[in-house]
């Protein structure tokens, strides 16, 4: 097992002549809540959207537990165990909650095309299994009584704990934030908070892309500061706050 | 959830066997097995659109490739009706192929764009390639279909095989649809980039969810040209593709149900209207098939602007408000 679950190495993503992301290298190490800070437009999105396959790296790499994965499908991502939430909530609005998170259980079981057309569910086994564990993940993140709701009538702050009950039923290796707390109010995000640090003690990996600056110093065990594509700074939450350089990207300096 | 649908599926076996017991007049069963094979591409184009939220504009062109397969297959060839059946749904599912991995790496009005301009190309071959397809004048004396030795040359018999059949297609839709495979389906429909960082093979699932469609239009189209014994291009044209989407709009996208019950519904309308015509004939005005378009149009202005969801659901939901409106007043009266 490589000494860091992720890593990036000189990675680049030009759109056209704008520069979202120049020669980024961030470590992420097992176990821990790593964050990505930065001012709006410094590419923090466009990170993720790179390691998950969204969009292919200009150049350089990405390697997950050593292997590199730079240019994959996102599906094939997804069942390497990487999961990940996105910035505008992208649930599936027409169904149900438990549905929802069924979809996630997708790279965990098997049952192909033809196979699901000929057997009606009552004969396959997986099915109930699919069921079981569905409800386990909503369990874990405390929405259970809302199993039969439509997923789009949710308000915006349960549409995001779905979201992150969806991502747990992958059983990733590695999650990755985006912006989980934004829209969501303080008692909210003191609750998304705890869900990450709980998230953390199923010995997954989170990466997290944040603007509250409460949360992101609260609960990361290391935070990257971005701007302009490049990461300025690098450390725990207490050096990160008396970085002058820092200081200066935020306050325009 | 599951379970209710398998119960419909055993209603639906139910009115099918009493439908004959009912109604006595051949014409009248002549339109129900042209309802049968209307349901069965819509179930298959509801798949498709409602399901994995990918619009075809061109479904008629499936529908035609099966009867034109059974067509040139059984007369030119004299081959057996159902190997040509066989033959006519590997070819549609390989023209799905061809047709479906460019196309539907488009979206929304591209795609409906790409599929209608198919759905002409098509269209014209069967117009034009004389030689093969007969042209204009089409392929005449299409050898029945025989089940066990028993020839379903009588309507009734085409009757009871042709909505076996969409009994057959519902089962395999439904055990689609309740599975791991369709559920990955609704996630593109509902947002294909979630449904990709979760392990859905997004491009996968969009060209297998064609084949199947296409492969129920053209089992359809075979069942025709077997059930009519002769067959043109005229019922393949771009109009009757706009009025199979019509047919699931109307019923309900998002429901299987939605889909056979619009199909059924729109299917015996022309019907009942001129039926209905015949007692008003002293007012002068009488309806012939000209006005179908008019009225197909009129209902999906209609559905489109009050129901949006189709009649399924307008039903649906308003069986709840009623429901919980009796609720209210039982509450208010108890208190």
């Amino acid at each position: 097992m490589a000494e860091s679950i992720l890593e990036l190495k000189n990675l680049c993503k030009y759109f056209g002549g704008v520069v979202a992301v120049d020669h980024l290298n961030i470590m992420v190490e097992h176990g821990k809540i790593i964050s990505i800070i930065g001012p709006n437009g410094a590419g923090k999105t466009t990170i993720f959207n790179l390691i998950t396959g969204f969009v292919k790296p200009s150049s350089g790499n990405i390697f997950y537990d050593g292997k590199e994965i730079n240019g994959l499908k996102p599906y094939l991502i997804a069942k390497m165990q990487i999961a990940r939430t996105f910035q505008n909530v992208q649930i599936f609005p027409q169904m149900t909650v438990l549905e929802n998170v069924m979809v996630g259980r997708h790279v965990m079981s098997r049952s192909g095309f033809m196979f699901s057309t000929l057997l009606p569910p009552v004969f396959r086994t997986e099915e109930k299994k699919i069921r079981e564990d569905a409800k386990q993940c909503l369990e874990i993140v405390g929405i259970s009584h809302f199993a039969q709701y439509t997923a789009g009538s949710l308000p915006l702050g349960t549409q995001r704990q779905l979201e992150i009950a969806r991502a747990l039923a992958v059983e990733p290796k590695l999650i990755l934030f985006d912006e989980p707390a934004s829209g969501l109010n303080t008692r909210e995000t003191l609750n998304m908070g705890k869900l990450i640090e709980k998230i953390k003690e199923m010995k997954i990996t989170v990466v997290l892309v944040e603007h509250d600056m409460e949360l992101v110093m609260d609960i990361s065990d290391k935070v990257n500061v971005v701007n302009f594509g490049r990461c300025i700074a690098s450390g725990d939450p207490f050096e990160i706050q008396s970085d002058p350089g820092v200081i200066a990207a935020y306050l325009g300096g | 959830m599951a379970q209710r649908d398998y119960f419909g599926l055993i209603i639906v076996a139910v009115i099918v066997t009493l439908i004959p017991r009912l109604i006595e007049n051949e014409y009248y069963i002549g339109i129900l097995v042209f309802t049968a094979l209307n349901c069965l591409t819509c179930m298959g184009l509801c798949l498709l659109m409602g399901y994995a939220g990918q619009i075809s504009l061109g479904h008629s062109a499936f529908y035609g490739i099966g009867a034109y397969a059974t067509g040139i297959l059984t007369v030119t060839l004299a081959w057996s009706p159902w190997i040509a059946l066989g033959a006519g749904a590997c070819f549609a599912a390989l023209v799905a192929v061809v047709v479906g991995v460019p196309s539907l790496r488009l979206k929304g009005h591209y795609l409906a764009m790409a599929t209608l301009g198919f759905g002409a190309i098509v269209h014209i071959v069967f117009v034009a390639a004389v030689d093969l397809t007969g042209g204009p004048n089409g392929i005449a004396r299409i050898p029945h279909l025989d089940l066990f030795g028993i020839e379903l040359s009588t309507d009734k018999s085409f009757f009871y095989f042709s909505w076996a059949v969409v009994i057959l297609g519902l089962f395999f839709a439904l055990n689609l649809i309740h599975s791991r495979v369709g559920r990955g389906l609704r996630a593109i429909h509902g947002s294909q980039d979630a449904a990709g960082s979760l392990g859905v093979n997004t491009a996968r699932y969009k060209i297998q969810i064609f084949i199947l469609s296409a492969v129920y239009a053209s089992v359809a189209g075979s069942l025709y040209a077997s059930f009519v014994n002769y067959i043109d291009p005229g019922p393949f044209d771009v109009m009757h593709s706009v009025l199979l989407v019509t047919m699931v709009a109307v019923g309900g996208m998002h429901n299987i149900w939605g889909a056979l019950i619009g199909a059924v519904l729109l299917s015996i309308l022309p019907e009942f209207l001129s039926e209905l015509s015949d007692y008003f004939g002293g007012v002068g005005i009488s309806y012939n098939p000209d006005y179908d378009m008019l009225i197909y149009g009129g209902i999906l202005l209609a559905i489109m602007l009050f129901l949006p969801g189709g009649l399924v659901e307008g039903i649906r939901n308003f069986l709840r408000f009623s429901f919980n409106a009796v609720a209210k007043i039982k509450r208010r009266a108890f208190s």
